[in-house]
Parts: C-alpha cells; structure tokens; sequence
C-alpha cells in the first residue's frame, strides 16, 4: 500500500536527540534530554502537562529551535533544517485542519506544496483517503466533520506528504473516549503497516501502555526511564515511574540489615519486610512500592514476619476486579487489587492478613523533596 | 432599566443623531437635485470626478494591501524591540489634521523644499499622482492596523501545519494564513477604499485642477461661497455628487461583501523551487528592506515634512509670536483647547451610545437580520465625502432645530464621522469572546449588567481603548465636515488649513508664513503623539492585547 508514496522517501527514519536544552525564559521546558528513535517503532513521549513532551516533539519537527543540543534524523543533523524539509509529518492536538480547504484538498495540500505533478498527487490523495476510510467524504470542509474524521483527515494529510516519520501530539486528545480506543489501535495497526516510525505524545498512561512499542516517561524537562510497557511497569527505575505508570502502594521505612541482593525493612509501627534490591544500605530511609494486584489478601492472624495486618475501610467492584481501601496496623493506607471472579469477597471492617513476594516490591531511596512532592503530577 | 431599554436607546440616538440627520439633509435638496440634473455638462463633471475617486480608491487600496501586509507581518512576527516603535510611528498619519497632511505631501513632493529640490521642477505635480501618493500615506496606518490585529489573533497552528507538510514560509502564509485571514484582508481594502473614497480637506489641497467626487463638493462649495454659482445649483449640485458617490461607494461595498467571500484566486497551485527562494535569505531581507524604505519614504517622511520648519521656528519671534499669541496665532491656543475639548467629548460620547450598539451587533442581540442590517448601516458616514457629509447635517439641523448652538452641530458631525470606527473594533473584539464565558458567567448567577461589567469589559477594554484613541485622533485631525458646519467656531485644524490656504494663493502676502504652519502643526503633532504614546504606555504596561 502507499507504494506511490514510499519511493519519495529516502531517508532513514531514526531520531537522535543528543543533550537538547529548551527554556522559554526561565522556564526549563526541555533539560539536556538524550533520546534515540528506533526505524519503524512506535514511540511515546509520556508524562503529566507541562513535563516538556510537546515540547520535544516541536523540536523534532522544527517547529521551535533547541537552546543547546543536537537533533538528528536519519543521519542528518536537522538542526538548522526548516520544518519543510525535514521529512516529517506532524498531527496537531486541535488538528489545524485547514478550514478554508475540504477534505480533499487538505490531504493533497503535502503533495501540492512539494510540485509534485497533478497525476501523481491525486493517486496519493486518493490512497491516503481510502486508508483512513474518508473517501466518501471528500468534499466536506473541516467544519461538517465529527472528531475522528477531522483526526483521520490530519493523519491522511500527515501521510500524503511523503513522511515516513509521523509526529503526534495529543492526537487522541479532543476525541470522546469510545472513539479515542477504537481510534488508537487503527492508528498502531496504520503505523504498522506502513512500515512507519511513530513518535507519540500522551498524558495518558493507558493509551501509551496499549500502542507503544517503547515509552519515555517524562517529568519536568527530563527523561526519567525509557523502555517497553512492559520494562516500565515491571521495573520502574523511580518513585515517579512507579507511580504515574499504573498504581503502587508506597510504603515509608528504613533498612535494617541486607542480605544475598536482598533488604530486611522496618516500616512505621516496627513492622519488617523483606524485599529484593542491590543498591541500599543499612539505616537508609527507603519507599516501599508495591502494586495493587501484588498484594495477597487472606483471612487469619499474622503467621510470619513478612505479613502485614489491617483492616478493609472500603470495598469498590470496578467490573473484572475488586478494589480494597486497608487502614495498615501502623496506619498507613494501602491499596489491594483482586480479580472479582474469586469465591468470596471481603467486607468493610473486615480484619484481613496481607502479604507479597519480596521480588514484586521495588525499593528506592526516600526523595528528599519528599514523597508527596515526588509524586505529584502536577 | 432593562438591557432593552439600553439597546433600544442606542438605536435611537444612531438613527436620530448619526444616520438620518445626513439622509434628510440630502433628500431635502431633492428639488433643487432635479433641477441640476437638467444640465448634462454639470452631470458628465460629476460622473467623472465620481469615476475618477472610485479608481483612485480601488488602486490606493489595493497598495495599501500590497505595501500593508509585509510591514504587518513584519511588525507582529518580527522579534527586533524597534518594531514597537515602527508599530507606533506607522499611527502618526492618523494624528497630522488631513489638511496639514496634503500640505505636507504638497512640500515634500512637489515643492523646492522637498525632494523636488534635486530637480528642475516638481517630481509629482498636483493632481491625479499626488491624490494616490496622499491617499496611501494615509490610509496605510489604516491597514496596517487592521492586519495587525488581525495577525496577532490568527492560530499559528494552521501555519505550523502547513511547514510540516512541506510548505516554504512563502508558500505557507499563500496557501493558508491569507485566504483564512481573508476577512480581515477584506476589512482592510474596504476601510482604506472608504477613507480614500470620502477625504475631502487634503485632497483639494493637492488636487490642482484635478476633480474626484469631494474636490468637486469642494469646488461648488468655493465658487458658491464666491458668489459665482446660485444656491440652488450649489444645494443641487453638492446633493446630486454626495448621492451619486454614495451610491456608488454602497454598490461597490456590496459587490465585495457579496464575491470577495466567494472570489477563490487560483492560489491552489505552489511552486516550490521559486517560492523557497523567495523565503529565506536574501529575498526576506530585500522584502524587509522594501517595506522599511516605503514607510519611511513614502509615509512618514512626506507626512511629517510640513512640521520640519517647526524647529527652524524655535529659534526666530514665531516660537514667542506664538506663545503670546500674537498675529496669526490669536485664538490659535482657543481652537487647539477647543480641539482636545471636542475630541475628548467626542469619545466620551462614542463610547455611551456605541458601546451598546457594538456588543447589540456583535451578539446579534436582535436576531441575525436586523443585526447585520446595523452592522452595514454604521458604515455610511465612512462613505460620504467629509464636507458632504458637513453639508448635509448643516442643511438638516439649520433647517429643522436653527435654535441649536453651533458647538452641538460639531458634537454631531465628528460624532457621526467617527462612530463607525469606534463601533466596528469594539464589535470585532466582542466577537472573539467565546459566548461560553458569558453563558458561564450568566449560570453562575451574574445580571446582564455584571457581565458587561465582569466579563465583556475587562477582556475588550484595550480594543476599546485602541477604538478611543481612533476616535480621539480622528477628531482632533478632522477638517472638511468642520469647515462645511461651522461658521464662528475654528478647530485647530480649520486654523491651520486656512494658513495654508492664504499661503498657497496669496504667496509672500499671505498672514501666516511656513514657519508659522510648521509649528502650528509641529504642536499639534507633538501633543497628540505624547497622549498617543501615553495611552499606548498604560494599555502595554496593562498587558495590551
């Protein structure tokens, strides 16, 4: 598919950011970011509003100038290129769709302003429209569209001018929720299919988690982890991390004694537990994270060291799963995540007996701007 | 009092005062008209001097756009601090009274004293060129203005998105910035047309035996006051002109309103090779280059040129002559307080009754149709000549209320000249305010009033301001409507055309010398620059929009 497109091309689609700094005054949008790009995967810029990511992504596209740094794409250094002509596509968060223009001369406005010739622009237009499931609709301006045709209009248009780099900001973000999942996979699959490198900007962590082949979690100007889903879900490299992808119960303690890659941790009221680690020492002040469903809740008394004691404050059935509010023995809160197709539930006041595997707790230095401030998103 | 009661009252005071008191002046002479239609040579000279000011408004305008649209763009997505300053100098035609302003034109252009001293006569002599020199020297601030604001609202997403998919800067602001900002291009040509179609004062100063339709009002109105032609042919002659033109200007206006939404230039098409030299390097510099040198040259430089004797003034007897008012300058100090007066009230009046008519149009407060129907009607006394217009409120409050002092007469004829300006950019600055933040205001328990008061006036007050200071300069340098209503009362400027006048007709005899013109209007341009640049200074400190 899109053969008449892809022999335009003759770039190889691989995105290096090396030591990029942005400030707008004073502000630190971007701060000495280092990034590479994978040919042909789709990458998310991940993080809460204002952590830098549309900010990265304008400079992949040219659309502002780095402070300090390099950009590369392919093996050009893009730095001084203007956004034209850097082989690019870009998806608007609002679309920018042109309003003057229809559908039809929105998708061929790439290879018109190219010089391509009229034959050979109007095949692309016609391949980019069918792809995107809008040729019947060719005429329609901006404003007669629904939400996901004006974003799969920006996608055909995106397309039609020859990128095999496809930048999206926010593209899910002005649709409703239904049409924003089935919108995302179609988006994916596209991508795939293509053969197209995809750089992806979300607040969202579930809409990163289900598309993306890798994710860069970002937080004020910096890049915290990049990996897969499935790295950073499993093996968060920070308290941030651990709590903006997915849900973790963050426990306060210290350390008490380290043994065999493993710590032996008092938590607040004297409790000890054992979890998995390499890089912390005796009497350090730690957090404990540990995800919801990696919590094992039973009835009964405590039977060894490692379990903890509470009771259920509150029960909310969320569909396939169970969620349990626990006031802890020390008063701490603690979050537990059941599949809701078990025997039996547990009630509210409930005193129930809680437990987890010393390799499912992560442990990390305690922050010293302080766990709250560490955590929030804002 | 109801918000009815409030927009009720302002269509009263439009009609009673600003739309039909110029109507019925005109339609009272309608017998006197149809007696001068019975001589075809009077009607063969109005139908060319109309033909003639349509052409000379139809050309001025599209330079205006031409010469307009880089300096906008320059001024809003230049990033040097002395833009600001161009921004504010590119206001000063507006302040030099229009007399004072084809005087200057005259100097610089076609007088030994400007650039005609490097030849052995005139560069541009007085006529047809001279009109077009004049007409864009003062109505580029206009565009300017416009495309300004316009610029500075427009959503550079739509721009961004073009570079991505491959567009040239040139090629990007061809294919997308202009057609969506199409309106405002519209808006522009249409108000630059208008101010061409109806100055009155310094085109007859640079006309020479050259006629449009207000030189020719003009003429009628001398040789009247001469006593060579009779009142009838006079009152016959002025009506059938101001009517014709008006009707012209309105089916013009039409036209444009009708097809330029619709006109779709062949723009589609881009050529990327040329356009992409045209963007970068030496052509966008060559272009800024360009830009400087026409508003400098063809601008500010002859629109300042008649004040330059002022500093020759301030070391001879005119700066002390002046001072004590002696000779010439007797009443001078008068008529400017009188000017900064009636400018003053004059905005103060704007803003009472056409605030209301700005949000009533703007919200379409009743219903689409009628709401469109005013926002056309304001724009006549845009379109009828300066002295037309004086002459016809003279005819109509003379002949309906003789009781009315003279100093109201002037109240009404710069109310009535500036009201469409003042109304027109509070309207469009209501417009950009999403109804939803009324509607929330409205749901959170606000009274229409505490809207206006909380919501309306806060987000549009610098508009307004900016409208003020329209009304205000466009008062304060108003020459024709005043000649043609006033008899006693002098304004600055009618002070200062009369100089002129003296000067250019009896030469070395005339009472007032250049010296003395050049500091009548340096003062002038000085005290309007200094309240220009102080309420430009509280609407910036304020964070300007």
């Amino acid at each position: 598919m899109l053969d008449s497109l892809h022999d335009e091309v003759s770039l190889t689609p691989v995105i290096r950011i090396v030591n990029v700094t942005k400030k707008f005054g004073k502000i630190v949008a971007v701060g000495n970011v280092n990034l590479e790009i994978r040919d042909k995967e789709y990458f998310s810029l991940l993080g809460p509003s204002g952590c830098g990511k549309t900010t990265l992504l304008r400079l992949i596209a040219g659309l502002i100038e780095p402070d300090e740094g390099k950009i590369y794409i392919g093996e050009r250094l893009v730095n001084d290129v203007p956004p034209e002509d850097r082989d690019i596509g870009f998806v608007f968060q609002t679309f920018a769709l042109f309003p003057h223009m229809n559908v039809w001369d929105n998708a061929t406005y790439g290879p018109r302003v190219k010089g391509f010739n009229v034959q050979k622009s109007r095949t692309i237009g016609h391949e980019v429209l069918e792809l995107v499931k809008l040729h019947e609709r060719l005429g329609a301006f901006p404003s007669e569209l629904s939400g996901g045709m004006m974003q799969r209009t920006a996608i055909a248009r995106a397309l039609a001018a020859g990128a095999k780099t496809l930048l999206l900001d926010e593209p899910l973000g002005q649709l409703d929720a239904k049409v924003r999942n089935e919108i995302r996979y179609d988006m994916r699959r596209m991508a795939r299919d293509l053969g197209l490198t995809a750089v992806h900007v979300t607040h969202d962590q579930a809409e990163a988690m289900s598309i993306s082949d890798r994710i860069a979690v970002m937080k004020k100007g910096k890049v915290l982890q990049v990996g897969s889903p499935q790295e950073l879900y499993m093996r968060p490299n920070s308290i941030f991390v651990a709590h903006f992808i997915g849900e973790s119960n963050f426990l306060e303690g210290h350390v008490v004694e380290t043994f065999d890659e493993r710590a032996m941790i008092e938590l607040r009221g004297g409790i000890q537990v054992q979890a998995v680690t390499k890089n912390v020492k005796r009497e350090q002040r730690v957090v404990l994270a540990i995800r919801p469903e990696a919590i094992l809740i039973e009835r009964g008394e405590r039977r060894s060291p490692n379990h903890l004691m509470g009771i259920v404050e509150k029960v909310t059935f969320e569909g396939n799963s169970v969620r349990y509010e626990i006031r802890l023995e020390n008063q701490d809160p603690l979050v537990v995540v059941q599949p809701s197709l078990v025997d039996s539930w547990f009630a509210k006041d409930q005193k129930v007996r809680l437990s987890f595997e010393p390799e499912k707790a992560h442990v990390f230095p305690y922050p010293e701007i302080g766990l709250k401030e560490e955590t929030t998103v804002e | 009092m109801t918000r009815y009661t409030v927009y009720g009252a302002s269509i009263v005071v439009f009609l009673s005062l600003i739309l039909v008191p110029p109507i019925i002046g005109i339609a009272t002479k309608w017998s006197a008209m149809q007696q001068v239609l019975s001589e075809p040579p009077l009607v063969n000279r109005v139908l060319r001097a109309v033909t003639n000011s349509v052409w000379i408004a139809l050309f001025v305008s599209a330079l205006d756009l031409a010469a307009g649209v880089p300096m906008a763009w320059l001024v809003t997505r230049g990033s040097s601090k002395w833009l600001n300053v161009i921004d504010t100098l590119a206001d000063i035609p507006f302040i030099v009274p229009t007399a004072a302003l084809g005087y200057s034109l005259l100097l610089f252009w076609s007088k030994p004293s400007g650039v005609s001293a490097i030849l052995s006569g005139p560069l541009v002599s007085q006529g047809w060129a001279l009109i077009i020199l004049l007409h864009f020297t003062f109505s580029y601030p206009i565009v300017v203005r416009v495309l300004v604001g316009a610029l500075l609202d427009y959503k550079m997403e739509y721009e961004r998105a073009s570079r991505t998919l491959g567009a040239p800067p040139l090629t990007a602001a061809r294919t997308v910035t202009f057609p969506i900002l199409k309106p405002s291009l519209i808006a522009a040509f249409i108000l630059a047309f208008a101010r061409s179609l109806s100055e009155t004062g310094a085109t007859f100063i640079v006309a020479g035996a050259f006629e449009n339709g207000p030189v020719l009002i003009q003429n009628i109105t001398n040789d009247y006051k001469a006593g060579s032609v009779s009142l009838v042919f006079y009152q016959g002659s002025i009506a059938f002109a101001s009517l014709t033109l008006i009707l012209v200007a309105t089916a013009i206006f039409a036209l444009i309103s009708v097809f330029a939404s619709r006109l779709r230039l062949p723009l589609k098409r881009a050529w990327p090779t040329f356009e992409r030299k045209l963007s970068y390097s030496k052509a966008s510099h060559s272009r800024n280059l360009a830009t400087f040198l026409i508003f400098f040259i063809v601008v500010l430089i002859p629109a300042l040129w008649v004040s330059l004797p002022a500093f020759q003034a301030l070391f001879t007897p005119t700066l002390h002559n002046s001072l004590s008012g002696i000779g010439v300058w007797a009443g001078f100090w008068q008529s400017l307080t009188l000017s900064y007066c009636l400018g003053a009230a004059v905005t103060l009046l704007n803003i009472t009754i056409g605030l209301p008519m700005a949000i009533l149009i703007a919200r379409k407060r009743l219903g689409t149709l009628a709401s469109t129907a005013f926002d056309v009607l304001i724009n006549i006394p845009l379109i009828v000549p300066s002295i037309a217009l004086g002459v016809s409120l003279k005819f109509f409050w003379q002949q309906n209320f003789p009781f009315i002092p003279e100093i109201w007469l002037l109240i009404f004829a710069h109310l009535t000249i500036t009201y469409p300006y003042f109304v027109r950019s509070v309207s469009a600055a209501v417009e950009r305010i999403n109804v939803e933040m009324e509607e929330a205001a409205r749901t959170l328990g606000a009274k229409p009033l505490d809207v206006f008061r909380t919501i309306i006036f806060p987000l549009t007050k610098y508009s307004m301001l900016s409208g003020a200071i329209i009304v205000f300069t466009r008062s304060l340098s108003e020459t024709g409507a005043t000649v043609a209503v006033t008899t006693t009362l002098q304004t600055a400027p009618v002070i200062i055309v009369n100089w002129v006048k003296a000067l250019l007709s009896q030469g070395a005899k005339a009472p007032a010398t250049a010296l003395d013109i050049g500091l009548g209007c340096g003062i002038l341009i000085l005290l309007s620059f200094i309240i220009l640049l102080a309420l430009r200074f509280i609407s910036r400190e304020k964070g300007s929009v």
